[in-house]
């Protein structure tokens, strides 16, 4: 018995001694079979990363709200500053809008007849969240966002976020209480968008940069600075006229798009719910 | 016997302190502090962190403690899983070879040493990144991240440095 116990601690001792060597090779060799893990896209992989955000997200929640008063303070202080120059710019941009309204009420109008004519099928019910935006730090090669909306809020996977302005990303990632938007500057984000007055159709790659480029269009197109980007709705995720953003420069080997959105400072994000029955082509997260 | 279970506690608390005040350094980077203009990029505390324990404490910053300060780090940044993971160890083994030449150097050679350490670990990222996602990537948000860890080592080596002498022992 004690032969025993002596010869299980005289094995122990060099494999632990072993394991304490080799504690680097196993611990890095974990660490690249995660990463291949990874870019297979694995479900198991998407749920751990959720626990994790979702169990560090109220706290992040709860630890920025104080610090976002502090800015809005400050902001308002700021804007305080520049009131009467502000003052004289709006009134001028109003007047410029209540021409624009009129047009936009007549044309309104006028669709809404033309639909009524050509019995065009309606889009489905368009529902939204508002969700806060809890963290945009990720790392150097990450453009992606968390906010403090999720599953239980009707999140799912493919949403669109947007601001008032246009859209930001979707939803790449939904945990209970908390999910992943992918910003469209992201170099995995890839957009169906048409482009300018001709809608052609294009896809709007984001490659890590402030400006995401346009992909996939027809030669011979011309596309000109200025150009509206928006979204295409074809795929069936998201709606179709989201505002994107707009063409900023037109080169022989890229175009650049300028978001509508300044994407370093956001709050609070829309996430567009877009009902399509039967039409959903991207597979739910978690079956 | 009963203030001896206290005393352990104690201990285990205190040399737990390296690798629980690195998780929460994570997270405070990942606050919505910085100024409103200010671009998405903050230091990487986990680099500083795992240096700077690595030469000093290196039994209180063990393997795994590094890997699982990379994947909480990896899990929260949303890009991919194991990367920065790899890294941090990398950075610790690395390190190790050289804590002689630091433990006893002015805090200048120090900083000048960790300068190399951040242009080696950026740069292995930024290679990693581009392979993994075969394609070319801006290597700028990464060189920005390194500069601004750089400034953050001599403040954080600072508060360590008291950590480690008030509460370490």
């Amino acid at each position: 018995m004690k032969d025993r116990t002596f010869s299980v601690l005289r094995l122990a001792r060099p494999l632990r001694a072993w394991l304490q060597r080799f504690a680097f090779l196993s611990l890095a060799g974990a660490a690249i079979g995660l990463m291949l893990l990874a870019r297979t896209d694995s479900a198991v992989l998407d749920s751990a990363r959720m626990a994790v955000v979702d169990a560090v997200a109220p706290i992040l929640d709860l630890a920025s709200r104080p610090i976002a008063t502090v800015r809005d303070t400050i902001q308002g202080a700021k804007e305080m500053a520049a009131l009467k120059a502000d003052n004289a710019e709006l009134q001028a941009r109003n007047q410029r809008l209540m021409h624009w309204q009129m047009a936009a009420r007549r044309l309104e109008a006028e669709n809404l007849a033309l639909r009524e004519l050509l019995q065009l099928v309606p889009d489905g019910p368009e529902t939204s969240v508002t969700a806060r935006v809890v963290t945009d730090a990720g790392g150097p090669f990450v453009r992606s966002l968390v906010v403090n909306a999720g599953e239980r809020d009707g999140l799912r996977r493919g949403q669109a976020a947007l601001t008032g302005v246009g859209m930001v990303g979707r939803v790449a990632n939904v945990g209970l209480r908390s999910a992943r938007v992918l910003l469209i500057t992201d170099m995995n984000s890839r957009v169906p968008v048409v482009v300018g007055p001709q809608r052609e159709r294009a896809v709007l790659a984001g490659n890590n940069s402030d400006r995401p480029r346009i992909e996939f269009l027809r030669p011979r197109v011309q596309v000109n600075p200025g150009d509206r980007v928006v979204t295409s709705g074809h795929g069936g995720v998201l709606p179709p006229g989201l505002p994107v953003g707009q063409v900023e420069t037109v080169e022989k080997t890229a175009i650049e798009v300028e978001p509508f959105v300044d994407l370093h400072r956001l709050e609070f994000l829309r996430i567009v719910d877009h009902e399509m029955p039967g039409l959903l082509l991207v597979p739910e997260a978690d079956g | 016997m009963k203030s001896t279970v206290w005393q352990r506690l104690d201990l285990v608390a205190r040399n737990l302190l390296p690798v629980s005040f690195t998780i929460l350094l994570i997270m405070i980077g990942m606050l919505p502090i910085r100024p409103p203009d200010a671009s998405a990029i903050v230091p990487s505390m986990a680099l500083i962190a795992v240096f700077f324990w690595t030469i000093y404490r290196p039994d209180l910053m063990p393997e795994w403690a590094v890997f699982l300060i990379g994947l909480f780090q990896d899990l929260m940044a949303g890009g991919l899983v194991g990367l920065g993971t790899l890294v941090l160890l990398l950075v610790q083994q690395v390190v190790k070879t050289q804590r002689r030449t630091c433990i006893n150097a002015p805090f200048l050679l120090c900083w000048a040493i960790f300068a190399l350490v951040v242009v080696g670990a950026q740069s292995v990222a930024w290679l990693l990144t581009c392979g993994l996602h075969l394609r070319l990537v801006s290597p700028m948000p990464g060189v920005f991240e390194g500069l601004l860890t750089l400034a953050f080592f001599p403040p954080l080596a600072w508060i360590f440095a008291r950590m480690q002498r008030l509460l370490l022992r």
